[in-house]
């Protein structure tokens, strides 16, 4: 049948499966935009296209299913940008689609021309420039399988505007992708695997390390089989939250810089660590020179790229991590590891008892608390999207994750202003899912104007603002190396309440821990996105603390306690 | 170490872009590029010299697939090959010099491809090292200009890879995910 290139890209989105996209019209994408009424897909109108980016990846970091973000050439196209390097980043699999001038014009510095493919290049998986209609079909269906296929990530297509305009025989069967390539194969040998089982079985002291592929890969039940298998005890990177329950006797919590002492203590001093899904990046490993230097190590990624990249591993396996674990399993043996388990939980210590949470109400809100309290009114359960700074570190330290896919946040980038955005996309994935947004002061500056989508698309997550009157994180760093030389950090707010009342959204203001559930409650039982701004403690800090480039059991530790327990708190 | 790879693309707009800006954006340093059409067309053959160590040449190539439009890549360092070199030095020739230096010339088997009254053009083949060994004898009389084309690289043997690589064509089997690795 004949179609317009820009009909074809509609015809294309539908058979993909695509039922809501995220864009921003302008001049050289209005052909696609004019033929999008003829087709059953939900376009989310954005106020920022950055904004769109971050909502296809938090959808498909919620769902994952691909994420489609729209936008029109030049500044539309180049707003983009941020949001594609986040989705590559974290492995997160969108295509953004832009318009772009007309095929005779590219070259000629025409009014919103952008050299965008080449913006593009270097952040995304792949990118097309398609200059003809008969183009278009092949692209789209290439786009998609790559995207999603393998390490997921992002593709980009521009689209001139006289590829959308002008028609051509539109066969989607004819447009499957090219049949396969070679590639090499570099997927275990039964030698890998002996060697693996080997330094698995004999183990001592094994810590395996839960990294964002198991999410990825859906191997969550098969982790989960092998680590209570060989009684092997499992610490999650910031990404790998969700992959393995929090509530687990076996999780120990968060590696890495923000990760709990214990855990890095346990890293350095184990015979074995399984690499499995993640990538040993610098906010993990601390400086190299000195990383898990007694343990022998094994890497499953399924990017052969990985292995060998930060650390250098004993067995590396590249390859899915779900049929490479299903390999290994039957040769996996019972293990008795509890005098290791036990010594690790001597590593805590009184970190307890020095925890925030444990310490007696002084009258101050803190942060810590307000995650807290969010974790046990959701019940746990909600999808939390967060922004990037302290919020983020105490998110990741109060609120557990059972469930996979229900931490989204920007990892490897720290996109700020990601939060908003990526929560709207995450809900329209998972409408039958409560989400929340832990955002920051200052990252929620950077995309608020996406109150306003919400409001026209009648999106119902609910926002909560971690107010501290700074940039937090950076405030950190600047007490703890920068003699607390605030330069430009701290921040003049405006009302957030009456800023989101001012958006037509029902808001609060709290200031006091008693006020925090019931905040939370009314704002779980109203229909409406709620904001809630909670002013709380200006000048805390996240503990602990690997400085950045210093060894991993080098940490700045919780201050020494005073030592009064609260009595009936949760110890987790 | 000096690591040559052989990689056989799709030849198609941008291709040469994508591979080089892998290299700059994983700072690996490119000491030669090379590229050309291959008997088979809609194939194109680069030939990329870098300096890196046996792990850094794994992810090269890990890297290098992972590029959509790259059919093939050979690492050819290791085995035994033929490494070529092109060179064109223009260089200062008075009537008095003019011999000494057509001897230097027969002397590396380089050819005299132009001469003007006051200068020669000599073409060379040959590995780095001879080339550099020519222009070292020459530049005592004056080397006003030089090209070279970089390293070019083949193994040896009747082995061809050229006709393992398909440009990519054709529909794609259902049950083969064509991106199965990365
Ligand atoms: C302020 C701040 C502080 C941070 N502090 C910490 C911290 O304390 N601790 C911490 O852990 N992180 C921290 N991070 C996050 C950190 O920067 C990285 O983003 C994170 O560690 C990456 O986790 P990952 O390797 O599991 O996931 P990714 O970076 O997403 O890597 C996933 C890996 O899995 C592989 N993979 C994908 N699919 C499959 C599959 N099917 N099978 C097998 N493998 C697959 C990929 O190839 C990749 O190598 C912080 C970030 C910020 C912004
Ligand atoms: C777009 C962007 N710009 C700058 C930074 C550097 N940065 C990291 S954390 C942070 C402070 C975040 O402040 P806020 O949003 O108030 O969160 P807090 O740390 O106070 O919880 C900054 C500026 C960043 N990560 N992203
Ligand atoms: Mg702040």
């Amino acid at each position: 049948m004949k179609r317009t290139g820009a009909q074809i890209i509609w015809e294309c989105l539908v058979r993909q499966g695509v039922t809501d996209v995220f864009g921003y019209p302008g001049g050289a994408i209005l052909p696609a935009y004019d033929a999008m009424l003829d087709y059953p897909i939900r376009h989310v109108l954005v106020r920022h296209e950055q904004g769109a980016t971050h909502m296809a990846d938090g959808y498909a970091r919620a769902s994952g299913r691909v994420g489609v973000a729209i936008a029109t050439s030049g500044p539309g196209a180049t707003n983009m940008v941020t949001g594609i390097a986040t989705a590559m980043m974290d492995s997160s699999p969108i295509v953004c689609i832009t318009g772009q001038v007309g095929s005779k014009l590219v070259g000629s510095d025409a009014f919103q021309e952008s050299d965008v493919t080449g913006v593009t290049l270097p952040i995304t998986k792949h990118n097309y420039l398609v200059t003809r209609a008969d183009d278009v079909a092949p692209a789209f269906r290439e786009a998609f399988e790559i995207a999603a296929s393998g390490r997921p990530g992002p593709v980009h297509i521009d689209i001139t505007k006289d590829a959308q305009q002008s028609s051509c025989e539109f066969d989607w069967d004819a447009a499957a992708p090219k049949k396969p390539e070679f590639r090499p194969d570099w997927s275990a040998s039964p030698e890998d695997y002996r060697r693996a089982l080997e330094l698995i079985n004999g183990a001592e002291r094994p810590i395996l390390l839960a990294g964002h592929g198991i999410m990825i890969s859906n191997a969550m039940d098969i982790i989960r089989a092998f680590a209570e298998k060989a009684n092997i005890p499992v610490s999650p990177t910031l990404l790998g939250i969700g992959s393995f329950p929090a509530s687990h006797p076996l999780n120990l919590g968060m590696m890495g810089m923000h990760g709990e002492a214990w855990v890095n203590q346990a890293i350095q001093e184990a015979d074995l660590l399984l690499a499995f899904g993640m990538r040993f990046d610098d906010r993990v490993t601390g400086t190299l020179k000195t990383y898990a230097l007694a343990a022998k190590k094994i890497h499953i990624d399924i990017d052969a790229a990985e292995i060998n990249k930060n650390v250098r591993v004993d067995v590396g396996i590249v390859g899915d991590l779900r049929d490479t674990l299903e390999h290994l399993m039957p040769g996996v043996k019972q293990g008795d590891r509890s005098k290791w388990i036990a010594h690790v939980n001597e590593l805590k210590g009184d970190v307890a008892v020095r925890d925030i949470q444990n310490l007696p109400d002084d009258g101050h809100l803190y942060a810590a608390h307000v995650i807290n309290d969010l974790w046990r009114a959701t019940k746990g359960d909600a999808i939390i999207v967060t922004d990037v700074g302290q919020h983020q570190m105490w998110e990741a330290q109060y609120y557990h994750h059972d469930k996979p896919r229900s931490l989204i946040t920007s990892g490897g980038l720290g996109t700020m202003g990601f939060a908003l955005p990526a929560a709207v996309g995450a809900k329209l994935a998972c409408p039958d899912k409560e989400v929340w947004v832990v955002v920051g002061d200052g990252g929620f500056q950077m995309t608020m104007c996406e109150l306003a989508t919400i409001v026209q698309e009648q999106i119902d997550i609910n926002v909560a603002i971690i107010n501290n009157g700074y940039l937090g994180m950076v405030r950190q760093w600047q007490e703890f190396f920068y003699e607390r030389r605030y330069a430009a950090t701290p921040l003049i707010n405006p009302d957030f309440q009456k800023l989101a009342e001012a958006f037509g959204l029902p808001a609060q203001t709290v200031t006091r821990r008693a006020d925090v559930v019931p905040a939370v409650e009314a704002a779980r039982n109203n229909r409406k996105t709620v904001v809630i701004d909670f002013k709380v403690e200006q000048e805390d800090t996240v503990y602990p603390m690997v400085p950045a480039g210093a060894a991993l059991d080098a940490m700045i530790r919780r201050p020494s306690p005073s030592p009064i327990v609260e009595t009936g708190a949760d110890v987790l | 170490m000096i690591t040559t790879f052989a990689v056989y693309v799709e030849d198609k707009p941008g291709v040469l872009t994508r591979v080089s800006s892998l290299f700059r954006r994983r700072a690996f340093n490119i000491e030669s590029l090379t590229v050309g059409h291959t008997d088979k067309p809609g194939v194109s053959r680069m030939t990329i010299v870098v300096d890196t160590d046996e792990l850094g040449a794994r992810r090269i190539e890990a890297h290098t697939y992972k590029l959509v439009n790259v059919l093939r890549v050979e690492n050819i360092t290791a085995g035994p090959g033929v490494f070529r070199d092109l060179a064109m030095i223009k260089v200062a020739a008075s009537a008095e010099s003019r011999t000494h230096i057509m001897q230097l010339v027969d002397v590396f088997r380089a050819r005299v491809v132009d001469v003007a009254p006051d200068s020669l053009i000599i073409e060379i083949t040959g590995t780095e090292d001879k080339i550099d060994g020519l222009l070292e004898v020459l530049r005592p009389y004056g080397v006003l200009e030089m090209a070279r084309t970089g390293r070019v690289a083949m193994a040896r043997g009747a082995r061809s890879t050229t006709a393992q690589v398909e440009a990519a064509s054709g529909p794609a089997d259902e049950d083969h995910n064509v991106f199965h690795s990365v």
